[in-house]
């Protein structure tokens, strides 16, 4: 991708005074450093950064940036971001959340905000469990999970952001792992190009609660066949030699074998981000091990009009037919008599 | 006039208009009260609708009345008992017959008097036939079956027939009052813009009812209300929850900020959300939002990013919006939160009027959570009262809460047009980014406030929430020292406030035996009842806060001017128990109301009397 930093920025310029305080291993740590990479090779001056949070361990990123910052309260972070965005759509917005924040008790935040696209980015921490509240299921967690709040086992079923926030009519969904912060840089910074709401889904590690919960599809040595990367434009290869790839049979999606039954690259599936229609997207978003690859990368990718685009046009437009110039015209505008 | 009508002259009248809650009573009302406000009469309303938009019809809970107090003198409440009531079905008679002056007019509709109506308005019979209504001058008019015949020849459909019968009642007290029609003409012609045969259907029965009224012999006299005297001036009416509106964008151009305006749709304050909406020509950011949290949230983060944050709502959604007032309260950032105030709790009286959230905005957050509180007191003033929430909240970079109440968000009174240039100034406390060694949470010493230093402007980066912060730096600290530091200066950058604010005032005696003391949407029934005895020569004075949290700096010297403090609210002592919290050198008396319903003046009246004889 096109690398800008004409102002060449340091990573250091976007990192604060204050100790990071979370625990040793999290993969908090990779995400932290790869948002710094990512706005250093962006043109963007830090006072042109607000990162704004929920609660829960990831909420606690804004105070490590060297940005303006807001820390909010729990699962509303993305109501706090629209009124900055919305005050000053220059600013950049970057919205800090987790499993737990953006999906439980910030749900309804949650899909508004994928319905609206307001132009902020949105990075979800999934570590499919509580972490600052010490160890309890959350909703992404799967059923049947032993955590200190269910000792028996989860009963509860859990959804997928993804899904959710398709369904929401989210515009930019992309998904990544906490081990590769040199990819999950480029992602952050495709999706601060992004005009509208880019959701990024982190597999995130919680080395305390739920260590290695994402290990069957991110661990390193057999990581290239249980995640695909997906590229807008290119044909859905996968696996340690290039052999394996997604195709369309009928209505489902199925994991082939090039040179197997006669199947050629020809016969696979060719990502296309910008398709509207998201049916395929929420197709490839849904795969999980061990029966598909998890879908890595930009899955979908669809412009349209934003939220604070659509706010000011309509100011435009008032100001444009209105009669009242001044507020005096309105306070003195109707039915109105002269007392001598 | 054709035929001899004794015309009375009246200081002042109160009417009600009643029917189903589809009966058009509200327009019928607000029709009545413009024309009589063109005339130069001061007034007050009292729309008083059911909950549900259209309950059973025929029904007591579907009744909707509009209340209009009309004088040639000043008027400061809509009224107690009516002197015309219009009642167009049985039930409309049932909920307001109580409320009329004895020997007052009662105007029925005849044709909606039958069996039917009267078992669901729950009369054992024909209430026209038996003597309840000997103490009144019964007026029964085929109001529904005179629409139809004067309709017949206009081909419009039946259920335009029906909707016109409001005008023929409107025709007819518009002849009692010697009200001109042109007021109400220009208004229909305006809203049937597209459908002149409504037009003419509608016009064409508003002279009927006046024809009517003016023929039949049972209307012996008439009145008029002389125009009142008022100050010189360009006056309006106005509601008060379009002043408060058009207080909030007055504040915003003055102190050249951004309005920022949060809400999710309550009853009895959404009309304020429909109010800005219309006015985002002077780049007002309206946002109807998923909930109230969310409502509140984003005018705090549009605060924070220099902007003028509001959010509105009512009781039920101000429980919701605790959290994030609290989030305002410890980030110091300007947030207004309007609360028009309804019966409760939980969802309680939608409609109805009340003044129960006042423990709520004081104290009804976690942790030590102290925000300003200012309450309007009449329809007109909460055009100031809206500003001055917004200059308090700025220049204290803090919450302000703006109360009101469903009777005065609703009623209406002719208001004497204020200006821009009228307004105070607001002094907007911004960081400036020359600033040399910026710390968020350095203060200004002598009002503690901090500075607002917004998002994009270099040399000022930093990062705030809702943990506790350190002094100066507002890095993230839990050291118990500075935490029970920052609590103290906290409470005391709000007690400073009453630096800022006006000193109270006295109506009526400045001394002597007895004190009213009131607050927010009451004044009017409180105002008119003091001055009043006080006019017989009775030694009683009123003294009714605006200013809440702080209180004014001069309470104490008022209250040690009188022999006996009552403190008369809407509730069950919520003002009477903070007042014996803040002021405990004094001895409260109280009277209460939890009806739904402001005061009457008689049984104030009462009141106030029975303290004065006693020793």
């Amino acid at each position: 991708m096109a690398v800008e930093n004409v102002k060449a920025f340091k990573k250091e310029d976007f990192s604060s005074d204050q100790m990071v305080r979370w625990c040793p291993g999290c993969g908090d740590y990779a995400i932290l450093r790869a948002m710094q990479v990512a706005l250093a090779q962006l043109d963007r001056d830090p006072e042109d950064y607000v990162f704004v949070s929920g609660i829960g361990c990831s909420s606690r990123f804004p105070y490590y940036m060297n940005t303006y910052g807001f820390h909010s309260i729990h699962g509303r972070a993305p109501a706090l971001a629209l009124g900055v965005k919305l005050a000053n759509p220059d600013l950049r917005v970057w919205i800090i959340t987790g499993d737990g924040d953006g999906l439980s008790i910030g749900g309804n935040h949650f899909i508004h905000a994928m319905r609206r696209n307001l132009d902020v980015n949105v990075i979800l921490f999934n570590n499919e469990i509580y972490g600052l509240t010490k160890g309890q299921y959350s909703p992404t967690s799967k059923l049947g999970i032993v955590t200190k709040s269910s000792p028996q086992g989860s009963i509860e079923v859990p959804f997928s952001p993804a899904e959710l926030a398709l369904g929401a009519k989210c515009n930019y969904f992309a998904r990544v792992a906490d081990n590769n912060p040199k990819y999950m840089a480029s992602i952050f910074v495709e999706a601060e190009k992004f005009r509208g709401t880019s959701l990024i889904e982190i597999l995130q590690n919680c080395p305390i609660f739920n260590d290695k919960i994402h290990e069957p599809i991110v661990g390193r040595d057999h990581k290239d066949d249980t995640m695909i990367i997906l590229e807008h434009g290119k044909p859905m290869v996968f696996g340690k030699e290039r052999k394996k790839g997604i195709r369309l049979n009928g209505l489902k999606l199925e994991v082939v074998t090039i040179g197997e039954n006669g199947i050629t690259e020809e016969d696979l599936l060719v990502h296309d981000a910008h398709e509207t229609d998201p049916t395929l997207h929420t197709m490839l978003a849904r795969m999980t091990v061990p029966e598909f690859p998890v879908a890595i990368g930009v899955i979908r990718q669809v412009k349209g009009s934003t939220f604070n685009d659509r706010v000011d046009d309509q100011i435009a437009q008032s100001k444009a037919i209105s009669s009242f110039k001044t507020m005096d015209d309105v306070l003195r505008g109707g039915v109105t008599w002269e007392v001598a | 006039m054709t035929k001899e009508t004794v015309v009375n002259e009246l200081d002042r009248v109160v009417i009600k208009f009643a029917g189903d809650s589809g009966d058009g009573m509200q327009l019928t009302g607000s029709q009545f009260t413009d024309t009589s406000a063109m005339l130069g009469n001061d007034l007050a309303t009292f729309p008083d609708y059911p909950a549900e938009i259209r309950a059973p019809q025929g029904t007591v809970a579907g009744v909707s009345g509009f209340q209009v107090h009309i004088g040639k003198i000043t008027v400061y409440h809509p009224g107690d008992k009516a002197d015309v009531l219009v009642a167009m079905n049985p039930a409309a008679l049932k909920a307001n017959m109580k409320n009329v002056k004895t020997g007052g007019t009662i105007i029925v509709d005849i044709d909606n008097f039958t069996t039917k109506n009267f078992d669901k308005a729950g009369f054992d019979s024909d209430p026209l036939k038996n003597d309840l209504l000997k103490d009144y001058s019964v007026i029964e008019v085929g109001i529904t079956s005179l629409t139809k015949e004067c309709l017949k020849d206009i081909d419009i459909d039946g259920k335009s027939v029906t909707r016109s019968k409001n005008m023929f009642a409107l025709g007819m007290v518009y002849w009692m009052f010697s009200r001109p029609l042109d007021q109400t003409e220009k208004f229909l012609e305006t809203k049937f813009a597209k459908k002149p045969l409504l037009i003419e259907a509608n016009k064409k029965v508003l002279y009927a009812g006046l024809h009517y009224a003016e023929t039949i012999e049972a209307l012996a006299s008439s009145y008029t209300v002389l125009p009142a005297l008022y100050e010189s001036g360009l006056y309006r009416n106005i509601s008060g929850n379009v002043a408060l509106a058009w207080g909030l964008i007055t504040a915003a151009i003055k102190s050249k900020r951004t309005l920022f305006f949060g809400s999710y749709p309550i009853t009895p304050a959404s009309d304020i959300l429909h109010e800005v909406a219309k006015h985002k020509h002077f780049g007002a950011k309206i946002f109807q939002a998923e909930d109230e949290i969310a409502a509140a949230a984003s005018a705090i983060g549009a605060s924070f990013a220099g902007a003028l944050g509001v959010t509105s709502s009512s009781g039920p959604g101000i429980a919701l919006k605790g959290e994030a007032i609290g989030l305002a309260v410890m980030t110091e950032l300007p947030l207004v939160v309007l609360n028009i105030q309804r019966g409760g709790p939980s969802t309680g009286l939608p409609t109805k009027t009340e003044q129960s959230d006042l423990l709520q905005v004081l104290f009804g957050r976690n942790g030590e959570c102290p925000a300003i509180v200012i309450a309007a007191s009449t329809p007109a003033n909460c055009f100031d009262f809206a500003y001055e929430a917004c200059r308090l909240s700025i220049e204290h970079m803090t919450p302000v809460f703006f109360m009101s109440d469903g009777y005065l968000g609703n009623g209406a009174e002719p208001w004497r047009i204020k200006s821009l240039d009228d307004m105070p100034e607001i002094r907007v406390p911004l960081a400036d980014k020359s600033e040399e060694d910026f710390q968020p949470y350095r203060r200004n010493p002598e009002t503690l406030v901090r500075k607002w230093a917004v998002p994009g402007t270099p040399n000022l980066v930093h990062r705030i929430g809702g943990l506790e912060k350190e002094d100066i730096t507002g890095n993230v600290s839990y050291d118990p020292l500075n935490h029970e530091f920052m609590t103290k200066i906290r409470a005391e950058k709000i007690s400073k406030v009453a630096d800022n604010i006006p000193e109270l005032t006295v109506d009526g005696a400045q001394q002597g035996d007895l004190l009213v003391v009131g607050w927010g949407g009451t004044y009017g029934h409180l105002y008119t009842t003091v001055t009043e005895m006080h006019a017989e020569g009775k030694s009683i004075g009123l003294a009714h806060f605006n200013y809440i949290n702080p209180l004014p700096k001069n309470t104490d010297e008022i209250f040690k001017k009188f022999k006996k403090i009552l403190v008369c609210e809407l509730n069950l002592g919520q003002f009477v128990n903070y007042l014996r919290m803040m002021k405990q050198d004094f001895k409260y008396l109280q009277f209460n109301k939890v009806q739904g319903l402001p005061f009457s003046v008689a049984e104030l009246k009462d009141q106030f009397e029975n303290l004065l004889e006693k020793k």
